[in-house]
Order: structure tokens, then sequence, then C-alpha cells
């Protein structure tokens, strides 16, 4: 894998062919403190929807560029995996939602001081979105703001 | 998820984006990113398989330890296939 075999030839020629944006300058940030006295917070694009909180639109041309934030205490077999490709199997994330949002696993780096701290809130997004220029000039800088304000010092981003 | 860890970055937030496909990392270019073998919809390997999980997250954060990396960052899971 890590290559275009899995997928189905409408989906090869796409990934093919959609005009990819490409940052540049890549911006970067230094890495100011250790991993063992760092806050983590985490990225999913499953599309995650915790509990009370609205669904994505699936109507929205391009796809929805909204994002939710998931409480890193919430229960993680509340949680509504929504990603809306037909591409892949969802079968993995259904059983486990660590495999897409890990907020088990990190909670064992943090027990054993892997990691200093972990956000108190997590942001998922909806993947597949071909129309990204909403994401880009508003929903992606608020999501930054959201970690901004929790103190977040790391950021792991986990697509699907 | 790249485009995402460029606003994080430029908020002076470091990022790594776990990467399933390395032609999109290559055209993107998030700032760093660990290449997972995985197929789509299994980031983290398997499910159920915490010590899978835990291998890749750790993989994933070494990247934040590589001193003074040059950018983009792009490294792969595992390192001894």
């Amino acid at each position: 894998m890590g290559d275009l075999s899995e997928f189905s030839l409408k989906y090869k020629l796409f990934l093919r062919t959609y005009p990819w944006r490409k940052i540049d300058p890549v911006p970067f940030a230094e890495v100011t403190k250790p991993l063992s006295e760092s806050r983590l917070g985490l990225v999913s694009s499953a599309g995650f929807v915790p509990p009370g909180q609205p669904p994505f639109d699936d109507t929205i041309r391009g796809g929805d560029p909204s994002f939710r934030c998931i409480p890193h205490d919430c229960d993680p077999s509340s949680l509504v995996e929504s990603h809306k490709s037909d591409a892949f199997d969802h079968s993995g994330i259904l059983a486990d939602p660590n495999l897409a949002l890990p907020l088990e696993r990190i909670q064992e780096l943090e027990a054993i001081g892997h990691i200093g701290s972990i956000a108190p809130r997590h942001l998922s997004c909806m993947g597949s979105i071909t129309a990204p220029g909403r994401l880009i000039k508003n929903t992606a800088p608020e999501a930054a703001e959201v970690f901004i304000q929790d103190k977040v010092d790391l950021a792991l981003l986990i697509p699907v | 998820m790249s485009l995402v860890a460029a606003a994080l970055e430029r908020r002076g937030i470091p990022t790594v984006v776990i990467q399933l496909l390395r032609m999109v990392a290559k055209k993107v270019r998030p700032p760093r990113a660990l290449f997972v073998p995985f197929r789509h919809g299994y980031p983290l390997g398997q499910p159920n398989n915490p010590k899978l999980q835990r291998q890749v997250l750790e993989a994933a954060l070494a990247l934040f330890e590589v001193p003074t990396p040059d950018i983009p960052l792009f490294a792969e899971f595992p390192h001894n296939p």
C-alpha cells in the first residue's frame, strides 16, 4: 500500500489528475519543548461527530469544510464516523475508532510519561474535500485557534 | 490534512501528518510526514491492535524530536520493513 493500487480505476484517475494544492513555502514551527513536556492534540479527517453536534453536510458541493471539536474525555464508541467516501473500507474504524482517532492510545502514552499532556479538545473534519478554498481561508485557521486557546504544543494529523 | 497542518504551523504549532499516499505528500508537501504502508481507512494499521497503533504513534511523534530537520521531513513506517 502507500500507492494507488488499492483504488478502483475511477479513483485512480481522480487522484492522478486532481490539482493538489502545493504548500509553498512550507510553513515550519520549531519544537520548543521535549515530548514529555508537550501537550498533544489530534486532528482526524474521518468526519467524527460527537453526540449532540450537527452532522456534516453531504450536500455542500466540493465538501463540507467545517470541523467538530471532540472532547478528549468522550466515550470513543459514542463518536459517529461519517466520512462520505465509498473509496475505502469503513469497517475497521467502526470496529475500533482508535484506528483513526487514537484517544485511548495517547492516554496510554500520557500515563507512561511519553507525552506531557493531552489537549482537552481534538478536531475532526471531513476528508475528500475537493474544493478546499473555504477550508484554507476559514476553517483551518479557526481550527488552529482552538488549539491555540487550549495551549496545544504539538498536533498529530491522521487522515483516513 | 496537510492544509490544516499548514494552518497550525503558521500559528506556531508543530505538526506531523500521517500519510497514506506518498504521491500526495510529495505534491502537497506537509512539513513533517510519516508514510505508513496501510490501506485507506486503516491509518494506524489494524483495529483492536493497540501495540501496532502505539508503534505508529511513537514513530510519528519521534519526528518532533529530529533536531533541525530539513523541511519537508518525510519518514517511513516501519524503519526496517
